[in-house]
């Protein structure tokens, strides 16, 4: 299992300690062209998670590929690239230039207004151009997580990372929105059923990997999704409250597996999915 | 600069100061850094912590003055001795200190960071403005200061040609960089990290839009 942060949610070059404390780092989404990203206000508390709209504030592909990514690669940590971009062909043409990095599309930001082509067309405009590791990153907006992630998985995916954020809102005492774009992405704890139910879908109907995330605070969290058949697991809102998680949740994870009755946390891979192989999806 | 630590200290006190609170936890090994840098402090119940500047730092403890405004600032007002909370710190950048002729300018909640600044410059001149005699109590910290009650405004009698830090709500701080363009202005913005995670506290700097946590919250005007 390797333990990773998600995408947006570390900066490795102004915390370079904390992303040394995962397996590999993730970058925050990068677009073909730079973006500033939305006005503030960006991000607001919510009673049980918290919302964004910073709207993939990023240097721009040319720049991240000239200057971010070698001082990335000075820090000697496995790095994974979160490609973003508006059509199938932009997408493609970041992974061409990518090499020696595992590639997580993004296909599912809720900040920004443009529609992109299908899911499945875009990692199969990606797959055509690069032989790099390719995860698809989800949204957990799907209706149908099996039918998605099939799609996917013909596309060409060699993993899948979810769930990104879901759609929210929140309000201040004047009723007004609390985020200057309206609605964002929420995280946090409140995601985790959600995560748990998406992970669990999709491992009913692939036996590629998954890196699980959504919600995860602590070890038994990060359980839950390897037994719901996360094969890695991604922490986001966590580490704004807690820059040691990482540590602290690989400790809490066998902790946690032995309390559970599994030697190791491995042992409880997909445990939660035999339970339910009579159910719908 | 002191290197940022988290760890999970005991609350010593909470005292009220007029309607605000000044809660009082031991140090551990967290430094206290620099006036004007700032501390995320674990509110009990919530998802993220909240940024708060050091108000003081009594020996092998650190204090802060808080406005309970919120579910975040509120709780940790109700905060008793013997809690425990994670402290992670000190963050950002604070006042220059290489000024010749300092004047401190504060306004409500935004007087907290300078009892510990004024420790530093050696009690320097003060003013500080408030919106009622109950929140004028708060001038308790910085004994000596000048203090202006509303409709009086910290502008209205504030000397020139000074060398200004300052601190409060965001008009009171435009009002002083038109009087004094070169003033260092500690700036607010919502955080969720503190640490340059989550781009959540940008604010427009020289046209650009920057991380309040990384390069403030300390911003020079001019
Ligand atoms: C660097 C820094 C230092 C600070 N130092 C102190 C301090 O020493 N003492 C103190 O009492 N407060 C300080 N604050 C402000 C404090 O962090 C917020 O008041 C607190 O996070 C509000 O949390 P809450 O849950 O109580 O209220 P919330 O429900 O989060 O907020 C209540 C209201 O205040 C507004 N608000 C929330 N956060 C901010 C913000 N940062 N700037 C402007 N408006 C905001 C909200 O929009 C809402 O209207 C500081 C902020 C920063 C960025
Ligand atoms: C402030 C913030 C910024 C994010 N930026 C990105 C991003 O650029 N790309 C992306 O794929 N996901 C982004 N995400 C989503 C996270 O990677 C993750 O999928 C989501 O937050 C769920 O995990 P969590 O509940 O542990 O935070 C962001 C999340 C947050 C909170
Ligand atoms: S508060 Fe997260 S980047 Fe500044």
């Amino acid at each position: 299992m390797l333990l990773l942060n998600a995408s947006g949610c570390l900066d490795a070059l102004t915390a370079p300690d904390v992303a040394s404390s995962l397996d590999a780092f993730v970058t925050k989404t990068v677009t073909p062209e730079p973006r500033a990203g939305n006005a503030p206000v960006r991000i607001a508390e919510t009673e049980h998670g918290m919302l964004n709209a910073i709207g993939l504030a990023n240097p721009g592909r040319d720049v991240f590929i000239r200057e971010t990514l070698p001082r990335l690669r000075e820090l000697n940590v496995p790095l994974w690239v979160s490609v973003g971009g508006f059509a199938a062909h932009e997408y493609a043409e970041t992974c061409a230039q990518l090499d020696d990095v595992t590639i997580e599309v993004n296909l599912s930001c809720p900040n920004v207004d443009e529609a992109p082509d299908s899911a499945a067309e875009i990692v199969a405009a990606c797959r055509e151009v690069t032989a790099n590791p390719l995860y698809a990153k989800v949204s957990p907006h799907s209706w149908d997580m099996a039918e998605t992630v099939r799609a996917l998985e013909a596309a060409g995916a060699d993993g899948f990372s979810m769930v990104n954020t879901l759609r929210g809102v929140a309000l201040d005492s004047t009723l007004r929105t609390k985020l200057a774009r309206g609605a964002g992405g929420y995280s946090g704890p409140a995601l985790k059923p959600v995560a748990l139910a998406s992970v669990l879908a999709a491992r009913r109907v692939t036996e590629l990997p998954i890196v699980g995330m959504g919600g995860v605070c602590n070890g038994r969290d990060a359980l839950e999704l390897i037994a719901c058949g996360a094969t890695h697991v991604a922490l986001g809102t966590i580490l704004f409250a807690d820059p040691d998680a990482p540590a602290r949740v690989l400790d809490e994870l066998e902790a946690e597996a032995t309390r559970a009755g599994f030697a190791r946390p491995a042992d409880a891979f997909g445990v939660a999915v035999g339970a339910v192989a009579n159910l719908a999806n | 600069m002191s290197r940022p630590r988290r760890e999970r200290l005991s609350v010593t006190g909470v005292e009220s100061v007029g309607p605000y609170a000044l809660l009082r936890v031991r140090r551990g090994r967290i430094e206290p850094g620099a006036p004007g840098q700032f501390f995320m402090l674990e509110a009990p119940g919530r998802v993220l912590p909240r940024p708060m500047s050091l108000c003081l730092a009594p020996p092998g403890e650190l204090a802060f003055l808080l406005d309970p405004i919120g579910p975040g600032t509120k709780a940790l007002a109700r905060l008793d001795a013997g809690d425990r909370l994670h402290v992670f710190g000190p963050l950002g950048n604070g006042f220059r200190l290489d000024v010749p002729r300092p004047l401190l300018v504060g306004g409500g909640i935004g007087i907290a960071p300078l009892p510990y600044l004024a420790e530093a410059l050696e009690h320097p001149p003060a003013v500080l403005g408030f919106r009622s005699a109950h929140h004028a109590q708060a001038a308790a910290l910085l004994p000596c200061a000048e203090v202006v009650i509303d409709p009086t405004l910290v502008t209205d009698v504030m000397p020139v040609n000074r060398n200004v830090l300052a601190c409060g709500p965001e008009p009171m701080l435009h009002a002083v960089r038109a009087l004094a363009p070169d003033a260092q202005l500690a700036w607010e913005a919502p955080m969720a990290c503190g640490y340059g995670a989550c781009f959540g506290c940008v604010v427009e700097v020289e046209g650009e839009l920057k991380r309040l946590c990384v390069e403030g919250p300390v911003l020079c005007s001019s």
